[in-house]
């Protein structure tokens, strides 16, 4: 009864005027932290992507992106959409030592992100690195915490494609020993892998070298980058 | 003033013990066991929640006179939502791996019942000193229960704590411990402690009444 005569007293004015003010000065504040805070989590994401090329390419010193435009692969650091970049990386010399690639797609969670080395030479995968993944704990998340399972990515052809078969039942060069209890987990990165590839292999090999395509000062720039 | 000073220290340990959030109230069990596979991420969330709380308690007894009835549940949401969202960017910033392993658990805390219920039954309703030292209870409350539940949940299931091996190489790990299954069980067994707990001392009041009863 009591509230029904409080109600009364309010406009209907007032309760619009009190949500908007609250809405308003949330997003004030919303804003001003998200503001604050996007510097550091860009870096950070920036840096473990990069950490990422080092451990899945052996032997780099020095990276340059590559993004894929107009059926041309080209040298851009700035590129904005990440799926369509790929990573170059060279040893001391300046020679080319493979490429980095991500790839993602669904898990039994959610979606995974990764990263791998590649080298055109050999076509081989020569490196893993899980990027992202929300994996069920114990189980799913030895796709990265299993030193084992990663281990299969050290070196593992490509041709004729990635498979993954019953742990211990490895023959191939090609192939991968799943982890038991994990099966959709691990079938999950060697698809995306296969994916990446399959998107990946054609334009690189039409693109030939694309170390031509690098000027030398552009190359210097880069290793000053990483020594700094 | 000695009395009022002995409320708001009830005010203040009510949350911890006789009103435990997780342990007597059972509230917020999503993040409860969601996110309790390990001591580091319970008291990330714990960390997360008590801000939380205590931010959105202080705000809503402040305002608790210009807030009309009518719609002071979605006010308290804007308010506790606010607050989550500046935690989820902090924790990114500053701990972006364990910031990583809570995912869409931090976003979540808008939806922790604890919280809004905290707001509406007493923040609302109180001063601003009381509501505060009430959160701050509560929050102490809900923190501890999650640090125990990950805390037993990690000893268990990795054979750990804080990520620091215990038993070395031969402990096969009880991997059921920090999958959903170990979360149930370990607050279930919990629980059964705290109701255990409760009905000896009611049984001891009960058995002091009587003899208080039988001896004149």
């Amino acid at each position: 009864m009591n509230q029904q005569s409080k109600r009364a007293d309010v406009g209907s004015a007032r309760l619009v005027a009190t949500l908007a003010f609250a809405g308003f000065l949330s997003g004030l504040i919303i804003v001003s932290v998200y503001e604050a805070t996007l510097p550091t989590i860009t870096t950070y994401k920036a840096k473990v992507l990069r950490e990422a090329v080092f451990k899945v390419l052996p032997g780099t010193v020095s990276l340059q992106r590559l993004v894929y435009r107009n059926g041309k692969l080209t040298a851009d650091e700035q590129a904005e959409q990440e799926e369509e970049s790929i990573f170059v990386g060279y040893d001391k010399t300046g020679q080319l030592v493979g490429y980095a690639m991500p790839g993602a797609g669904p898990g039994f969670q959610d979606i995974i992100r990764l990263l791998y080395g590649y080298l055109p030479a050999q076509r081989r995968v020569v490196g893993m690195e899980i990027l992202e993944s929300r994996e069920t704990p114990g189980l799913g998340d030895k796709i990265y915490k299993d030193a084992e399972f990663v281990a299969n990515f050290d070196a593992l052809s490509v041709d004729p494609e990635i498979v993954a078969v019953k742990k211990g039942r490895k023959t191939g060069p090609n192939q991968v020993d799943a982890i038991t209890g994990a099966t959709i987990s691990s079938k999950a990165v060697v698809r995306i892998i296969n994916e990446a590839n399959g998107r990946w292999l054609p334009r690189l090999e039409a693109g030939q070298n694309p170390v031509n395509d690098l000027t030398l000062k552009s190359m210097q720039d880069m290793e000053q980058d990483h020594e700094r | 003033m000695v009395k009022s000073k002995q409320d708001a220290y009830q005010e203040f340990i009510k949350g911890l013990w006789r009103d435990n959030p997780v342990f007597v109230q059972v509230l917020g069990m999503c993040p409860m066991l969601a996110v309790t596979n390990s001591a580091v991420n319970a008291v990330a969330m714990g960390g997360a929640t008590f801000f939380v709380l205590v931010a959105s308690s202080f705000f809503v007894s402040s305002l608790r006179n210009w807030i009309p009835r009518q719609v002071r549940i979605s006010t308290y949401i804007i308010i506790i939502a606010t607050f989550v969202t500046v935690t989820d960017f902090t924790l990114q910033a500053l701990v972006p791996t364990i910031h990583k392993e809570l995912g869409a658990f931090i976003p979540l805390i808008v939806a922790n019942c604890m919280i809004l219920g905290r707001q509406e039954a007493f923040a609302s309703r109180n001063s601003v000193r009381l509501a505060v030292l009430d959160a701050l209870g509560m929050a102490s409350g809900f923190f501890l229960a999650l640090f125990a539940l990950g805390s037993v949940r990690e000893i268990l299931g990795e054979g750990a704590f804080f990520g620091i091996d215990l038993f070395g190489p031969n402990f096969e790990p009880w991997v059921i411990m920090i999958l959903p299954p170990g979360g149930f069980l370990t607050l279930g067994l919990l629980l059964l402690f705290f109701n255990w707990l409760q009905e000896r001392k009611q049984r001891l009041v009960q058995r002091l009444d009587e003899m208080e009863a039988e001896s004149p």
